[in-house]
C-alpha cells in the first residue's frame, strides 16, 4: 500500500507488520507522554527529586544521551573536514542518530524545569557565567544544524524527490554540507564541553570540582573527548541493532571498521587523560578540600570503588584495546563487546558527574543521599527511546539512509 | 559623616551564631517561616521536599556517656561572597534569576525569573537552597496572616534565606524619609535573630567596626562552614568546643592538629 513511498530497489516488511510494530513501539510512547503531561500538569512533585537530588535520571539521560549522540558531530567531522570518504554510508544514520538524541535532549530540559513556560529566560535573562546557559544556546544552535542535515535525508523520499524545488533544495543543501558539519562540529565541542563544565565548575562539591585552563575545568575538555569517542559506537550499535532487526547488512565492514578503529584511538587516548585527571583530583584537588578518594567511595551501599574501576578500566581501556587491536576489531563478536562497554562507560561516566555528585556529603555532618527515580521519571525517559525507535522505524522504510543498503542485498525480482 | 559615607559603599551583611548557647529549640525556624511566607506541606516528614530556610542540624560527637556532647547548629543561607561575588550558586545561575549584591553582601533570589533548572541547588554545598515541589497551600484562613512584604512563591521555583531583606528595605525607607542614609544596627534585624531566645544569633555588617558582628567574627572560637571549598560564607559560628569546630569542615587525618597548632 506504500510502496511509492518506500525508496526504489529495496525490500521492505508488509505495511501491517511496520504497523504492528510501530503500535506497540507507539504505546511505549504514548505511557511516557501520559507521564510527561502529568509532570507538566501536576509539577515536578510527580518525580522522587527532591532537595538533595536536584540534578537526578533526567539530567544523567541528558547527558548520556548528547554523549551519545556525539557520533552525528564527529562523524561529520571525520566526512567532511578530514575527508574519510568512506564514512559517507554511515554519515546518514548518524545524524539521523544525533537528531534523536538532541531532540530528545532538548525534550527531557522542558520537562525536567520547573516552570517550563519560562524556559526562554535562559536566553532572555542569559548569564554568561554559567555553564548552563552554554548548553542551551549551543544545544539549540546544534539541534538546528542538525536538522538542516536531517532535512535533505527526508527530501530524498522518492515522491518528495519528485518535487524540483525540494530535490534542487536537497541537492544544494548536501553540496555545501561541509559547511553545517564544521558548525557543528564547533558547535558541538563547546555544547559537550560545556556539559562537562556543569560538573566541573561545582567548587562546592568536591567530588565533582575539577581545576582546569582559563575558565574551563578539565571535565570541558574531558566530556567533548568522551563524546567524540564514545557517540560514533552508539552509531555503530544501532547500526548493528537494525541490522538484528532488518535480517540485513546495511554497512559494509570497512566502514564499520573504520569508524571503530578512529573510535578506539580516540577512546584510548581519552581514558589515558581521564586517569590522569581522575589521579590528578584525588591526589591533589580532592585532598585540598580535606577529602580522600575513598571518601567519595565508602560508607554508602551503591557507590563503591568498583565504579571507578567499571568506568576507567572495564569500560575505558579494555574496549580501547579491543577496538585498537586490529584482530580484535575486525572480529564481529569481540568488536560489540568492545562498542557496548564503550557505550556503558560514557553513560557510567555521566551518572558518576550527575548522580554521584548528588548523592556524596559535603558537610561533614551530613550523610549519602540516595534517590530511586518515581514511574513517571522511567517513564519519561524511556519516551524518548521510543520515539527514537518510531523516527527510525520511519526513516529506515521511506528514506534512503544507507547507501549501501541496495549493493549489500540485492532484490533479484 | 566620611565614615558613614565609606559605610554605604560597601556593607556586607552576616551573622555570627554562638553554638554554646543555641538550645535548638526551633524558635528561629518557626519565626523564619511565619516572616517570610515560607510554605508547609500536611507531612513534613520527608526533610528532604520540605522547606525551612534556616535548618537547625543537630551535630553529636560521637562519644558515649558520660563523654557524649551534642550541638545545635542553625543553617541559614550562608550568602556566600565566594571570589569576587562568584558564589557558588550566583555564578551558575543560568538565568540570572540569583544575583549577589556588592551593596549589602546579600545573596537574592528572584522568584519571577527562576525557572527552576535547579542548577544553584546542586552548586550549593549547604543545602540552603528550597525547590518548591508543590505550590503553596495554606489552611483556610492563613492567607489573612501572612507578610505582606513577602512574595509567596509558586510551584516550580527555588528559594532560600533572603537575610530577611524585606527588613532591610523597610529601614532603608525609614532611615530616608527620615534624611539618614545610614540603617541603625538595630533597625535592620533577621526574624531568627529577633526570635532566638538564647540570643544565639547576632546579625549586622560584618564590615561595620560598629556593629557587634565586626568584632565576634574575629573571635579565636569564630569558624565559617566548609570554609576550605573557597565559598567565603558570610555567617560565622561561634564554639569553646573544639569538636564543634573540627565539625565545621572536611579534614584529612592529621590536618587538624596541624591547623589548630
Amino acid at each position: 500500500m506504500d510502496s511509492a513511498l518506500i525508496p526504489k530497489g529495496v525490500e521492505r516488511c508488509s505495511l501491517g507488520k511496520f504497523a504492528l510494530f510501530i503500535a506497540v513501539v507507539g504505546a511505549v510512547l504514548l505511557w511516557g507522554v501520559f507521564a510527561m503531561l502529568l509532570c507538566w500538569l501536576k509539577g515536578l512533585n510527580q518525580t522522587n527529586m527532591n532537595d538533595y537530588y536536584g540534578f537526578a535520571l533526567w539530567i544523567w539521560a541528558d547527558l548520556a544521551v548528547i554523549a551519545l549522540g556525539g557520533g552525528a558531530f564527529f562523524t561529520g567531522f571525520l566526512r567532511y573536514i578530514i575527508g574519510k570518504d568512506e564514512l559517507k554510508n554511515i554519515i546518514n544514520y548518524a545524524v539521523l542518530i544525533g537528531f534523536i538524541c538532541y531532540s530528545s535532549a532538548l525534550l527531557i530540559l522542558a520537562i525536567d524545569i520547573g516552570q517550563p513556560l519560562r524556559g526562554w529566560f535562559i536566553f532572555w535573562h542569559a548569564n554568561v557565567h554559567s555553564m548552563l546557559t552554554e548548553v542551551a544556546f549551543c544545544l539549540s544552535c546544534y539541534f538546528v544544524v542538525l536538522t538542516i542535515e536531517y532535512l535533505p535525508l527526508i527530501f530524498e523520499n522518492r515522491q518528495l524527490d519528485k518535487v524540483p524545488f525540494l530535490h534542487n533544495l536537497s541537492h544544494n543543501m548536501h553540496e555545501i554540507m561541509a559547511v553545517f558539519a564544521a558548525t557543528g562540529a564547533f558547535l558541538s565541542f563547546f555544547h559537550q564541553g560545556s556539559l562537562g563544565g556543569v560538573a566541573g565548575v561545582l567548587f562546592g562539591r568536591p567530588f565533582a570540582y575539577r581545576e582546569g585552563i582559563f575558565i574551563w575545568p578539565f571535565t570541558f575538555f574531558l566530556f567533548t573527548w568522551s563524546a567524540a569517542a564514545c557517540g560514533p559506537c552508539f552509531t555503530i550499535l544501532i547500526t548493528k541493532i537494525t541490522e538484528k532487526v532488518t535480517k540485513k547488512k546495511l554497512v559494509k565492514d570497512n566502514v564499520i571498521n573504520l569508524l571503530a578503529k578512529i573510535s578506539g584511538w580516540m577512546l584510548l587516548t581519552y581514558i589515558v587523560a581521564k586517569t590522569i585527571d581522575t589521579w590528578y583530583w584525588a591526589a591533589i584537588t580532592a585532598p585540598s578540600k580535606g577529602f580522600w578518594l575513598m571518601d567519595f567511595y565508602s560508607s554508602n551501599p551503591l557507590y563503591g570503588g568498583g565504579i571507578l574501576f567499571a568506568e576507567i578500566v572495564l569500560c575505558g581501556f579494555i574496549p580501547a584495546f579491543l577496538l585498537v587491536i586490529k584482530d580484535f576489531r575486525e572480529n564481529p563478536n569481540t568488536r560489540m563487546i568492545a562498542i557496548i562497554l564503550a557505550v556503558i562507560g560514557v553513560s557510567l561516566n555521566r551518572w558518576v558527574m550527575v548522580l554521584q555528585v548528588m548523592a556524596v556529603p559535603v558537610m561533614p555532618f551530613d550523610t549519602w543521599a540516595l534517590y530511586f527515580p518515581s514511574w513517571q521519571e522511567i517513564a519519561t525517559t524511556i519516551l524518548p527511546v521510543a520515539y527514537g525507535v518510531i523516527l527510525i522505524a520511519l526513516s529506515y522504510r521511506y528514506l534512503p539512509i544507507f547507501p549501501q543498503e541496495r549493493e549489500l542485498n540485492p532484490v533479484t525480482d | 559623616m566620611k565614615k558613614e559615607h565609606k559605610h554605604s559603599e560597601a556593607k556586607k551583611y552576616g551573622m555570627v551564631i554562638d553554638l554554646d548557647k543555641c538550645t535548638g529549640c526551633g524558635a528561629c525556624m518557626v519565626s523564619c517561616m511565619a516572616e517570610n511566607n515560607v510554605p508547609f506541606k500536611e507531612d513534613e516528614t520527608n526533610k528532604r521536599d520540605s522547606i525551612t530556610w534556616i535548618r537547625v542540624y543537630k551535630l553529636t560527637n560521637g562519644k558515649s556517656f558520660p563523654d557524649a556532647d551534642i550541638c545545635y547548629m542553625p543553617r541559614p543561607c550562608m550568602h556566600c561572597e565566594g571570589e569576587h561575588g562568584h558564589s557558588p550558586c550566583v555564578s551558575v545561575c543560568p538565568a540570572t534569576a540569583t544575583d549577589y549584591s556588592n551593596e549589602t553582601g546579600i545573596v537574592s533570589q528572584i522568584y519571577t525569573r527562576c525557572f527552576g533548572c535547579r542548577y544553584c541547588m546542586a552548586a550549593c554545598p549547604y543545602h540552603a537552597r528550597y525547590f518548591n515541589w508543590w505550590d503553596p497551600v495554606w489552611p483556610e484562613g492563613m492567607e489573612e496572616y501572612l507578610n505582606p512584604n513577602v512574595s509567596p512563591r509558586m510551584r516550580g521555583i527555588v528559594e532560600k534565606c533572603s537575610f530577611c531583606f524585606h527588613r532591610y528595605q523597610l529601614a532603608k525607607d525609614k532611615a530616608y524619609m527620615e534624611g539618614r542614609h545610614e540603617v541603625a544596627e538595630d533597625e535592620y534585624q533577621t526574624a531568627c535573630t529577633q526570635a532566638c531566645p538564647a540570643e544565639a544569633i547576632t546579625f549586622g555588617d560584618l564590615n561595620n567596626p560598629d556593629h557587634a558582628v565586626y568584632k565576634l567574627k574575629k573571635d579565636p572560637n569564630a569558624f565559617r562552614l566548609l570554609e576550605r571549598l573557597g565559598t567565603n560564607p558570610k555567617v560565622y559560628y561561634l564554639s569553646t568546643r573544639e569538636w564543634v569546630r573540627k565539625a565545621g569542615d572536611n579534614y584529612l587525618q592529621g590536618e587538624w592538629k596541624a591547623e589548630k597548632n
